[in-house]
């Protein structure tokens, strides 16, 4: 049933294009799916392992410098000589940016994970803080301030016109649909995986996990490794799809952005980063022209003040259970209404938790 | 070795703030286990107040820097009586996102009053330097000197010496036993938070005149407050001051012998490095875990 749902929803937004082509809004709907990507990633730290990354923008911008340089070729003088690498094939340039987002997640995991809580939030804070100084002021390789401009777009092979650039609206909406799907099927396989059950033993409580044996920090490496390089797949294609790339792509905004959307879909839920994406996305458009933005920044804090006082768990699981009472409202009680609580209970659980 | 001495006490002047804003966001998180991240943006409401009042109104900075003491802690109470009491400080996390956004809407909030263009606010001194030796300093830079000191010495009598400060540590080390002993937990709560904020408000408003207000102040603001009190420990007093110190002398230092440009860098290259190294804090003491 979920897995009908998941298809028909793929399907219903692929054909989207082709009945509503205006071009500004297919470029608004990508722009939020990039971010929608991000969520996802951050919601597997976030939701399913429980440790709040703020420096999530962090593996967003590795992904985006690192696709962005390969792809344009780059040369560095690093104290002993000269560094020169010559542009690369775009779509092995973006893969290098997962690579070396994963990487930092890596990096990040081993040196966090000692400590847990506050205590990681600053470490990631401060981590995309430094990345930030990095990109601002390595000049000779990230052009600092002035930005890398003329990103290649990434290509597509079709048959009959041979390798074409990715370069139109619905081209690039499909893409990042592309990816959407990718990142929602594999952050739901892995969280239905030993390694998924792991992590949310570890979110629940963690000495009990460690008393059954659970290699908590292990596992909690691979989910940060995974969570950025995903991050990292969103930025590369936020380089090869916007085409430049400043380092504002560090900001603290844009991890707020992906918290937001993460908390207020529900977190550790595997459709909550999609509905609070879908949500916070698109709400810069309708409130354009209505309010300024620093009115529709204020709205999003109160928004997420309000759904952390009033809807703690998100979104979906409230809107789960809502659809729970309305089913059962106005009957006695039957067999198969116990049935159905139980069925919506396990499916809130499952879909929900796992 | 003249350099070396105007540095110190550049980083003297520095750390003497520094260590204000530590102090105010260690002890929210020490008492409350609140992450405060709306921190630098009191401390820009007071730079606000103050620009108001001088640049706006014509008041004397002195009558300012007291007029945004009230409003930080004004705003620090309104904070913590409709927002932190409500949510009953459960979840760290969720507390911290709360706090996030207030940090969204304040800072918003200065941008749509106030511009994006940084403010001036003129000060009361002379600007010509007082030279002893080869060390110049500005008046205006002794003058926050002299006032961080005193506001440091005050803080602690309060802490250390009355009533409400035996009440404050007891809430810090249990806040159960604290109740039990009939300590009022809720109003220790909003007193801290309001105390805080008060400190960050007054940091704000001394800084003023040195550096330019503008919106986005808060933010490096949070941040090297994070980084004063992680070098300290966290919910250290003590350590937030000599971690505001140690954090100033880094950055004049390292700013004029490593790298200008990285200069606000070096805090988080700490932070990383003392996390990695010593989590429980450059200056914290043997403590019971748990």
């Amino acid at each position: 049933m979920k897995r009908i749902v998941f298809l028909i929803c793929v399907a219903a937004l692929a054909v989207l294009p082709l009945v509503w082509s205006d071009p500004y809004m297919l470029s608004v709907v990508s722009a939020a799916g990039i971010m929608i990507v991000a969520a996802i990633s951050l919601n597997l730290l976030l939701g399913f392992t429980g440790q709040l990354s703020l420096g999530h923008a962090a593996f967003f911008g590795i992904g985006a410098y690192t696709s962005a340089l390969l792809s344009l070729g780059f040369d560095v003088d690093l104290g002993w000589g000269p560094v020169v690498v010559d542009p690369k094939p775009v779509w092995l340039a973006f893969a290098m940016g997962i690579v070396v987002a994963g990487l930092a997640g890596w990096l990040v995991g081993k040196l966090a994970f000692r400590v847990r809580g506050a205590y990681f939030v600053i470490v990631t804070i401060s981590f995309a803080q430094v990345m930030r100084m990095v990109a601002l002021n390595w000049v000779d390789l990230t052009e600092g301030p002035m930005a890398l401009t003329s990103i290649p777009a990434l290509t597509f092979w079709v048959p009959g016109q041979g390798v074409i650039e990715l370069v139109s609206k619905a081209a690039t909406y499909w893409l990042v649909l592309a990816a959407g799907v990718v990142a929602y099927v594999l952050v739901a396989r892995l969280v239905h995986s030993r390694a998924g059950r792991a992590v949310m033993a570890l979110r629940e409580n963690e000495t009990l996990a460690k008393s059954i044996g659970i290699p908590v920090t292990r596992y909690l490496v691979i989910a940060s490794v995974l969570s950025a390089a995903i991050a990292g797949a969103a930025g590369g294609l936020y380089a090869h799809t916007v085409r430049i790339i400043d380092p504002d792509v560090f900001l603290f905004v844009y991890t707020i952005t992906m918290v937001i959307m993460v908390v207020a879909g529900g977190k550790g839920t595997l459709a909550g980063p999609v509905v609070g994406g879908v949500i916070f996305g698109l709400m810069p458009e309708v409130l354009r022209g209505v309010v300024p933005p620093e009115v529709q920044w204020m709205l999003y804090g109160a928004l997420m003040i309000l759904i952390l006082l009033f809807l703690p768990k998100g979104i979906v699981p409230a809107g789960a259970r809502g659809v729970q009472w309305f089913r059962s409202r106005g009957r006695t009680a039957t067999v198969d209404d116990a049935k159905s609580a139980i069925a919506v209970r396990t499916a809130v659980s499952e879909g929900g938790r796992a | 070795m003249d350099q070396i001495m105007q540095h110190a006490v550049n980083g003297l002047v520095l750390g003497a703030t520094y260590a204000l804003l530590g102090i105010g966001l260690t002890l929210v998180f020490g008492i409350m286990r609140v992450v405060n991240f709306a921190h630098g943006e009191l401390y820009a409401l007071g730079a606000y107040v103050a620009y108001a009042l001088v640049s706006l109104l014509g008041l004397d900075f002195f009558s300012a820097l007291l007029f945004s003491a009230v409003a930080g802690f004004l705003i620090g109470s309104v904070i913590e009586f409709v927002l932190l009491r409500r949510c009953k400080l459960e979840n760290i996390d969720e507390v911290m996102l709360i706090m996030i956004g207030v940090m969204i809407i304040m800072q918003n909030a200065e941008l749509m009053l106030w511009g994006g263009v940084a403010k001036v606010v003129p000060t009361p001194f002379s600007q010509e330097p007082l030279i002893v030796g080869s060390v110049a300093l500005s008046p205006t830079r002794l003058f926050v000197l002299c006032a961080a000191a005193v506001l440091l010495l005050v803080f602690y009598l309060v802490i250390e010496r009355s009533r409400l400060g035996m009440a404050m540590r007891a809430t810090f080390q249990d806040k159960d036993a604290a109740k039990i002993v009939g300590v009022n937990v809720s109003s220790i709560y909003t007193l801290t938070f309001a105390l805080g904020s008060c400190l960050a408000a007054v940091t704000g408003a001394l800084l003023a005149p040195i550096f330019v207000v503008s919106p986005t102040m808060g933010d490096l603001a949070s941040l090297k407050a994070f980084a004063i009190v992680i070098l300290g420990g966290l919910g250290n007093i003590g350590g937030a001051a000599l971690g505001g110190f140690a954090l100033a002398m880094i950055e004049e230092f390292g700013a004029s012998y490593v790298s200008t440009s990285y200069r606000d860098a070096l805090g988080f290259i700490v932070i990383l490095i003392v996390m990695v190294m010593r989590p429980q804090g450059l200056f914290a003491v043997k403590e019971r875990v748990g």
